[in-house]
């Protein structure tokens, strides 16, 4: 019994005196907390060792958020002074949090570095990082919507190339689902904005209009955008079903249940992990149709930005440097799958050997960002509900795009205000 | 007057942290209600302005407000009723003499109560599915064609009413079986030596009986049935074209989504003062009942 105390009291001490040196090891340096987001947090901590190797001194601690609590996550940060150093930032709130005047300006950074060459970059990306003259953040990786398209269903239809107008895209839908029968030629889930925001950007004319103070919906330009996704709805090709209905989008697209699915780059590895082996090479990936060709999509990813409220905005810098170089751009895609930004990463071999890429590096040229003001995404979870309602047949395109023009202005008033008063954010 | 002091002081701790962490923060809010906070007052506090009933008039004039007001009431007032008569159901069954196994049926109706919501919503959309769902498998059994129960706007609420009754009749039924236990054995053998049929006896000796006991848990019920949002959360996300959603998922999604704390604070206050209306009537109605 005294030996195993004894034991017992030396285990203690053990602990606490490893305790005690690994607090001091950590007091040494540098501590960068980084915050990310999901599988991307996750394949981070395999990035790091060789960062800490390289960057003696810095120590840097990822903490993962979820993505569905990510948003409320960031703002209470702001809102009570806990924001970390770093943090990667989908493109789409970076007005918000530039809005809350809670990011470092990284301009001149830009401007002093080698690690981070603005030709190198997609110029549309780029754009969504700039904010009122400045930037706020450095694209990581990239993302936007193009076609996913079953080539099988599209061949035996009698089409040997995917669509690239909005004519030939309904032409081959509806060619598709002609031959099958519990079958849609496309799937345009009523829960998602995107496909509709995408072919949006397309036109000429912007979605706001007066310095991005007022919506712009009722435009020639959105009522016809408009016109062209409800009529998918109107002529059948597609189903008004949210994703939730479909229980599983791959096994459906396996199955032939739609030909044709508006959808990001993350959709490349779920499909190849998730079809059955014999659908291996019967899918493909194309840019998207445009009203007169292959035109614009959203300029999406995430971004590297740095808080200004940061202790060590050098040592974080160093990191953003660190994972915008192109060699480790191309590891991370190799464990994650999400595009690089960088240009000269996409030559790398995993990336330039695998077809469905292409059209993403096609398209990716032709990427525009989104109006970068706070309120842009309630703005387009109302264009999303609007647009149900019309396709449910319960409002018409002119009353819906009117509606949305108010409730655009209602949500942009204060923006409007501080405007005209000269100091908005 | 030594002794009232004394008291005082005894309860002032407990009064203290009512009133930092339940009176401050309420007060905080119906102020909130009447500026305008939203993201740009976070960045810089000089951007809140008083607007004094602007969130009020503006929230009366959205249509989606109202939307989610209606969605509220349709999901009370038919979800209360049916989750009370299922309860009270379920505790006659087991009340009644000739059941048997009674501790297993009671652990068995009142285990949804216990299951994490979020869990057994998922297994829900599963069971109402519209291609693969059991529900809709029975349907077709008998001759129904399949429903797209959470896709349609029109029965996405019913599936969630039904959802909802069947997560949370146990913890009523459990309330009301003590109380029919407490009703006394001679009412009942008095009214059969009247000559009263089982249903006049229901009618006349026990729901007089239970009366107290139907208010109590009615005006829980119907306050927890005020307060949905973790079920259309889980389940439709509010949606088909916002036939599931609630005025407190209306509250987040202004509040804590796109951070109109102003806006958010105003629904509050409505909420609250619908919800007192409702429940003062309620405790009004049981008293008039009982005097």
């Amino acid at each position: 019994m005294a030996g195993l105390a004894v034991i017992r009291v030396a285990a203690c001490a053990l602990a606490l005196a490893a305790l005690v040196a690994g607090c001091g090891r950590a007091g040494e340096g540098t501590t960068l907390r980084f915050w990310a987001m999901g599988r991307e947090a996750e394949v981070l901590a395999e990035l790091m060792p060789e960062f800490e190797r390289t960057h003696p001194g810095i120590h840097v601690r990822v903490e993962q958020l979820p993505w569905t609590a990510a948003h409320e996550k960031l703002l209470t940060a702001v809102a009570g002074d806990a924001t970390p150093d770093l943090c990667q930032l989908g493109n789409t709130w970076l007005p918000e949090l530039a809005a809350l005047n809670a990011l470092a300006p990284l301009e001149a950074r830009i401007a002093a570095s080698r690690g981070v060459p603005r030709a190198d970059y997609f110029p549309g990306i780029w754009a969504t990082n700039v904010i009122g003259g400045h930037v706020f953040g450095v694209p990581w990786y990239v993302d936007t919507r193009l076609l996913f398209y079953r080539r099988d269903l599209v061949a035996a239809a009698g089409y040997d190339h995917p669509p690239r107008t909005w004519d030939e895209l309904k032409a081959e839908a509806a060619a598709v689902q002609a031959r099958g029968h519990d079958a849609y030629g496309i799937l345009l889930p009523l829960n998602e904005y995107e496909p509709l925001l995408a072919f949006g950007l397309q036109q000429r004319e912007g979605l706001l209009r007066e310095d991005n103070t007022r919506g712009n919906f009722s435009s020639a330009a959105f009522r016809r955008t408009l016109g062209f996704y409800v009529s998918m709805f109107k002529d059948g090709l597609a189903p008004p079903v949210s994703n939730s209905q479909i229980a599983n989008v791959w096994t459906e697209f396996g199955r032939g249940y739609f030909a044709f699915y508006i959808s990001g780059p993350w959709n490349i590895g779920e499909f190849n992990r998730r079809l059955p082996e014999a659908l291996k090479g019967r899918w493909e990936t194309a840019p998207l149709p445009g009203p007169e060709g292959p035109s614009a999509s959203i300029a999406g990813g995430a971004s590297l930005a740095v808080f200004r409220r940061s202790a060590h905005p050098d040592e974080a810098w160093q990191l953003v440097e660190y994972l915008s170089d192109p060699a480790v751009q191309a590891r991370f895609h190799a464990l994650t799958g999400d595009l690089p930004a960088r240009r000269s990463a996409w030559s790398a071999p995993g990336i330039a050997a695998d077809s469905h890429t292409a059209a993403f590096a096609d398209q990716l040229e032709r990427v525009k960002p989104t109006p970068p003001v706070p309120e842009w995404e309630e703005m387009m979870t109302e264009m999303r509900v609007v647009a149900e309602h019309v396709v449910r047949g319960d409002t018409s395109i002119e009353e819906g795009t009117a509606e949305l023009d108010r409730r655009a202005d209602r949500m942009l008033r204060k923006r409007r205000e501080l405007v005209a008063e000269g100091h908005a954010p | 007057m030594i002794r009232r002091g004394t008291g005082l002081w005894f309860a002032t701790p407990a009064l203290a942290v009512i009133a930092v962490f339940f009176f401050l923060p309420v007060a905080g809010a119906l102020v909130l209600g009447f500026t305008d906070f939203d993201i740009y007052a976070i960045a810089d506090l000089r951007n809140v302005r008083f607007v004094g009933l602007r969130n009020f008039q503006e929230l009366l004039a959205t249509p989606l407000f109202w939307r989610a007001l209606g969605n509220t009431l349709y999901f009370a007032v038919v979800g209360v009723p049916l989750s009370m008569a299922a309860s009270v159901g379920a505790a006659l069954l087991l009340n009644s003499p000739l059941a048997r196994l009674k501790s297993f049926y009671r652990t068995v109706l009142f285990a949804p109560v216990v299951t994490t919501l979020v869990a057994v919503a998922l297994i829900w959309r599963y069971l109402l599915h519209t291609r693969y769902g059991l529900l809709n498998y029975g349907l077709g059994l008998a001759g129904i064609s399949p429903i797209d129960w959470l896709g349609n706007p029109t029965t996405a609420l019913p599936a969630i009413i039904l959802f909802s009754v069947w997560k949370n009749f146990g913890y009523n039924m459990v309330i009301v079986l003590v109380a029919l236990q407490q009703i006394p054995e001679d009412l009942y053998e008095a009214a059969s030596l009247d000559g009263a049929s089982a249903w006049q006896q229901f009618r006349h000796v026990t729901l007089p009986s239970l009366r107290p006991t139907l208010a109590f848990v009615g005006i829980l019920t119907l306050a927890a049935y005020f307060q949905l949002f973790a079920e259309p959360y889980v389940m439709t996300q509010g949606g088909p074209a916002q036939s599931t959603l609630s005025i407190l998922y209306f509250m987040y999604d202004e509040g804590f989504k796109w951070w109109n704390l102003g806006r958010a604070s105003a629904v509050a206050f409505v909420l609250f003062l619908m919800m007192f209306a409702v429940t003062g009537f309620n405790a009004w109605l049981a008293q008039r009942r009982a005097a």
